[in-house]
């Protein structure tokens, strides 16, 4: 704890409360002092609200000092303790002190809203990153991604988190932009389905391992067989975003690290915390390997042991298309900056070319509407032209966005991933048609499984996915945690209390595929709950547990009428004897008499029709089902004995272990009894 | 299963009482406990003729390869009938099927097969158990398994009562008691199994009434009562007692514990019908103590099928009534106030066919639901301590202040 302290000194503390140790204010002037930092001391404000704004318009100091006034007067009856009297600042001494915010910078005292809060979360943040760009980069260059993912422990509270992939490479000339400036990317300007969205991830990553222990970020990139592998050691100027180079080195070309030819190595040192279960890298892992069973992830942990997730797929998925934005999902300021940046002259052709769904007749209605012709100059535009464009936009209807830019992993392939980690006996997935929220296509994906070795008392584990990327934290803020709640579990014969998950031997897996995810923050760990995204999760749910309850229904039919067959068989040996006692009857033969009636009557049972009329036979309707795996118990004891390394997340791994106990001291017992 | 359990229907009357038989002769102070009656003998050969048949239908349709079934009359509201012109309770037609394959039966099929195995040891054996004796004698854990025949005496209970009605055998008749319950004193003396007890020597606890009343075990033998005094409970009993009530009125006092059981009812029946004495009955002013007066004077609903042995319909109910509280200036804190269960209950009697034709029975109820509360026996005890036995019920008799 004392450590993770220690990397805390990074963060510079908020001006107001520099102030207030100065000064031994009360507690109330704490809040105060904080939410408006007096004038005459520090002036490193940051202005969260615009930590890009370059343009220094000339009433911006004007109206500084205005509203420092009223602060002013506000305080008076606070300030009393003051020994000095304040003085007054003029505009221009306080201007000196105003400049412009790096990213960085603004980052790196804000590194919590990357997913950096605490030494834990920062390893695996590391890690995510990593793997989210190597996947990312395998996809994009049609290359089955092998990844390899080495956290290996320096000292008590360092590590050295090392990932190497088998991607394309990076050239040379890129490496300090990709590594060495947040917010650099390809990801942020398009509109296409990807892992990655603004080009913060690693690079903060980089900045936090700088930050914390001092040491740069080490990059070895090769971008195919005949080029020379390089290697850069990269340290970051938070002030100016921006890499500074401290070593660059030219690697012989056989280098051994890529057997392909190609593929990247980050190794990033950084404090931070390893522990195993919920939330951690293995974790992590692990469901990353369910969401992308056509990668093969090894894994090195802290402990030295390799735990391989092979690969259950052989086929790439398709390669997502790029869309142009949909003129429904935009907002009035980007589409005046859409208007400014423009290639085209015209409005016709502007919207067009840089909107998708708007052919030559949309335009034209579209422009008439809002006043205009499709000949209209796009310089001639202002803001009321821009407002009734958007109005117009807003009024005309517009066929929803194109949805073959989604790839969705797949009914198949996702029960395959969740086959390969989860040791159940009943799997269900289901993917629904893609859909729209606010212009950006998406599309639900939802699979279960339940029972086999689960654990039957706890509430169910639910596993979102964004794009195939697991997330982890802030489970209770994300939509897909609402939707399971809303879902009325107990229709598929599952207990659940109201507003709570259901309970049971149960896994769901959600995921969302879109072109852009809505994360609630920039650390993308909870998807923004949009009606429609949650209408479409639920949808699904819905899907699954009615083919759950149906094979829940189905096991309790079985279940009960052999429990019926042995009331009767237990029974009848009573009635037999006793009719034997009354009337002298042979009681053997009373009993085969009732015995054979008894398999007479449950026998007719066993053939009770489904509710579709259908004789109901070993697998039921649930048998032509594609989207359903079920598992027979034989089969399951096998999968028990050679079960997976890494396969432990998700066994309740306690309960063998007490069977086996019980199962020995059974065998003491006798063994005492025969003595 | 939900439906209330069983009731034997068949209305043919129980075989042939000792009713009217002659006393034997009082001279033998103790008869040897083998010396049994032809009587019982013949009755006990028929309950075994009875028992062997039901076994014997169910062994034959098994061997047959049909389901076999028992048959067992219904001992619910439903299928009592009220007999207007003999005053009595009587039990209807309807029955219950109860089917070996069916899951919910199949238990309580060999439950009553069980329990009818243990009455047929039991008779032949000449002996009587309790109701736990039976659910002990028939009580062993199912071979192969660790369920148990019974898991607790209630089962047993309600099975057994399902046998007697499947059988039209009466409890006695398959050699089965209940618990004890109810005392007596009063000026009569009677013979209990050939003991010849004296009624007006009995102490301060009373002449314990046994379970089984019958005329074979229980003779009457010199009474010189006028009539009989029932009180709901042992308290007030105690009370009447002490101030040797009986002796000052020449009458014959009872107490059932509440509702009263078998035993008291049948010995009750026996008093007003072979020695002519009048019941009058003193109970609380609550739908409890109405429903006990009901089951005195008409028969149960659960043993519908005995009121024809145990119901009085000429018994009389002398109070404690709504009235009272004015008429014998009672103070307020004797009021209990109804609960909404009494109320629904009080509702319910009133609706009862043999309540709703009684005008006077109306206007009580009614006026108890007006009032508000309800009084106990002992809230008389607040005007003095044997202002129930010196003024109360004296005041009423002389009157002949009845609800009937």
């Amino acid at each position: 704890m004392a450590k993770s302290h220690l990397s805390g000194i990074f963060i510079v503390p908020v001006d107001g409360v520099d102030n207030v140790s100065e000064l031994g204010g009360s507690e109330a002037e704490i809040t105060i002092l904080n939410r408006r930092p007096p004038p005459a001391t520090t002036h490193d404000t940051i202005r969260h609200d615009m930590p890009k704004s370059k343009s220094k318009s000339k009433t911006k100091p004007r109206s500084r000092p205005a509203s420092g006034k009223t602060s002013k007067n506000g305080q008076a009856a606070n300030a009393k303790k003051r020994t000095t009297p304040r003085s007054r600042v003029s505009a221009e001494s306080l201007a000196e002190k105003q400049r412009e915010i790096s990213v960085s910078e603004f980052f790196a005292k804000n590194r919590h809203l990357l997913g950096f809060d605490n030494t834990r979360k920062a390893m695996l943040t590391t890690v995510k990153e990593a793997v989210d760009n190597a996947l990312d980069a395998c996809e994009e260059a049609n290359i089955l991604p092998d990844i390899r993912i080495e956290v290996f422990q320096i000292s008590e509270t360092r590590f050295r988190i090392t990932t190497l992939d088998n991607g394309p490479g990076i050239v040379r000339k890129q490496i300090e932009n990709i590594f060495g400036k947040l917010l650099y990317g390809s990801k942020f300007h398009r509109l296409k389905m990807s892992r990655g969205q603004q080009g913060i991830g690693i690079a903060a990553a980089g900045m936090y391992g700088l930050m914390t222990t001092g040491k740069p970020v080490l990059i070895i990139s090769k971008t195919s067989k005949k080029k020379p592998a390089h290697e850069v050691l990269l340290k970051m100027d938070t002030a100016k975003n921006r890499a500074e180079v401290v070593e660059d080195t030219e690697h012989p070309e056989d280098d051994k690290l890529f057997p392909d030819g190609h593929g990247t190595q980050v190794a990033i040192e950084l404090e931070g915390k390893y522990q195993k279960g919920r939330q951690s890298i293995d974790e992590y892992l692990e469901q990353c390997a369910i969401a992308n069973p056509h990668a093969r992830i090894t894994y090195i942990t802290p402990g030295n042991e390799t735990v391989v997730f092979p690969r259950a797929v052989d086929v790439l998925p398709e390669e997502p298309l790029e869309i142009k934005p949909h003129p429904k999902g935009i907002e009035l300021g980007t589409l005046m900056q859409m208007l400014k940046r423009s290639e085209e002259n015209q409005l016709s052709g502007f919207l067009r070319s840089d909107f998708c769904r708007v052919g030559p007749g949309k335009a034209k209605e579209i422009a008439e509407k809002a006043g205009m012709t499709g000949r209209t100059w796009l310089t001639k535009i202002g803001h009321n032209e821009a407002e009734s464009l958007y109005q117009a936009i807003q009024d005309v209807r517009i066929t929803a966005p194109p949805t073959d830019c989604l790839v969705p992993i797949g009914s198949r392939a996702l029960l395959a991933g969740l086959l390969k980690e989860v040791k159940a006996e009943f799997f269900a997935a289901s993917t629904r048609p893609p859909a729209v929220y606010r212009g950006n296509p998406f599309q639900m994906e939802v699979a279960i499984a339940y029972g086999g070795n689960l654990p039957a008392d706890d509430l169910a584990r639910v596993l979102r996915f964004a794009n195939r990327v697991p997330l982890l934290y802030q489970q209770s803020g994300c939509c897909c945690f609402k939707a399971v709640t809303e879902t009325g579990w107990r229709n598929y014969n599952l207990s659940q209390s109201r507003g709570a998950l259901p309970s049971g031997p149960l896994v769901i897996m959600i995921h969302m595929a879109s072109v852009w995810v809505p994360f609630t923050s920039e650390s993308k760990e909870a998807i923004a709950d949009y009606d429609e995204i949650r209408k479409e999760i639920k949808l699904a749910l819905k899907e699954c547990g009615r083919k759950l309850g149906t094979y829940l229904n189905r096991r309790k039919k079985m279940q009960r009428e052999s429990e019926r067959r042995s009331v009767f068989e237990r029974y009848i040996g009573e009635i037999s004897q006793a009719c034997h006692a009354i009337t002298g009857t042979d009681a053997e033969k009373l009993y085969q008499a009732l015995f054979k009636q008894a398999k007479r009557k449950t026998e007719e049972a066993d053939l009770e029709l489904d509710d579709e009329g259908k004789v109901i036979d070993d697998g039921g309707r649930l048998s032509d089902d594609e989207d359903v795996v079920i598992l027979e118990e034989r089969q399951m004891q096998i999968g028990e004995l050679d079960e997976a390394p890494g396969a432990t997340l998700f066994d309740d791994s306690s309960a063998p272990v007490q069977r086996k106990k019980k199962v020995l001291r059974k065998k003491k017992k006798r063994i005492l009894r025969r003595k | 299963m939900a439906k209330k359990k069983k009731t034997t229907t068949k209305k043919k009357s129980p075989p042939p009482r000792s009713r009217s038989r002659p006393r034997p002769p009082m001279t033998r102070k103790k008869s040897p406990k083998r010396d049994r009656s032809v009587v019982s003998k013949k009755r006990d050969r028929e309950t075994l003729d009875k028992i062997e048949s039901l076994a014997v239908d169910v062994t034959k349709s098994s061997l047959a390869q049909r389901d076999p079934y028992l048959d067992i009359p219904l001992r619910t509201t439903s299928n009592t009938k009220w007999n207007k012109s003999k005053r009595l309770l009587e039990m209807g037609a309807s029955t219950q099927r109860r089917n070996l394959f069916n899951l919910g039966q199949a238990k309580k099929f060999m439950q009553t097969i069980l329990l009818a195995k243990g009455c047929k040891d039991l008779v032949e054996a000449e002996k009587t158990l309790s109701l736990r004796g039976m659910y002990y004698m028939s009580l062993h854990t199912i071979a192969g398994t660790k369920e148990k025949t019974f898991a607790e005496q209630g089962e047993s209970d309600t099975i057994l009562e399902d046998l007697e009605v499947g059988l039209d055998s009466l409890r006695e008749e398959l050699h089965v008691f209940a618990k004890k319950r109810g005392t007596m004193i009063g000026n009569i003396t009677i013979i209990d199994n050939g003991d010849e007890i004296d009624c007006r020597r009995m102490g301060t606890g009373g002449y314990a009434i046994p379970s089984i009343c019958e005329p074979s075990v229980i003779q009457f033998k010199d009474c010189e009562a006028d009539f009989v005094l029932h009180v709901e409970k042992d308290t007030v009993w105690s009370r009447f007692n002490e101030d040797r009530f009986w002796e000052t009125y020449n009458c014959i006092l009872t107490e059932g514990s509440g509702q009263p059981p078998r035993g008291v009812r049948r010995l009750l029946h026996r008093l007003n019908k072979e020695l002519g004495l009048p019941i009058y009955c003193l109970l609380d002013c609550d739908p409890w103590g109405h429903y006990i007066y009901s089951v005195i004077k008409q028969g149960s609903i659960n043993l519908a099928f005995e009121s024809k042995r145990m119901a009085i319909p000429d018994a009389k109910f002398i109070g404690i009534r709504s009235g009272d509280f004015e008429r014998c200036e009672l103070s307020d804190d004797v009021k209990i106030d109804l609960t909404e269960r009494d109320i629904a209950r009080a509702k319910q009697i009133m609706a009862y066919p043999w309540f709703a034709e009684k005008r006077p029975w109306q206007k009580e109820i009614k006026r108890m639901l007006a009032n508000g509360f309800k009084m106990e026996v002992e809230s008389l005890i607040t005007k003095d301590i044997s202002y129930v036995t010196e003024v109360y019920v004296p005041e009423r008799l002389a009157d002949r202040d009845f609800l009937d």
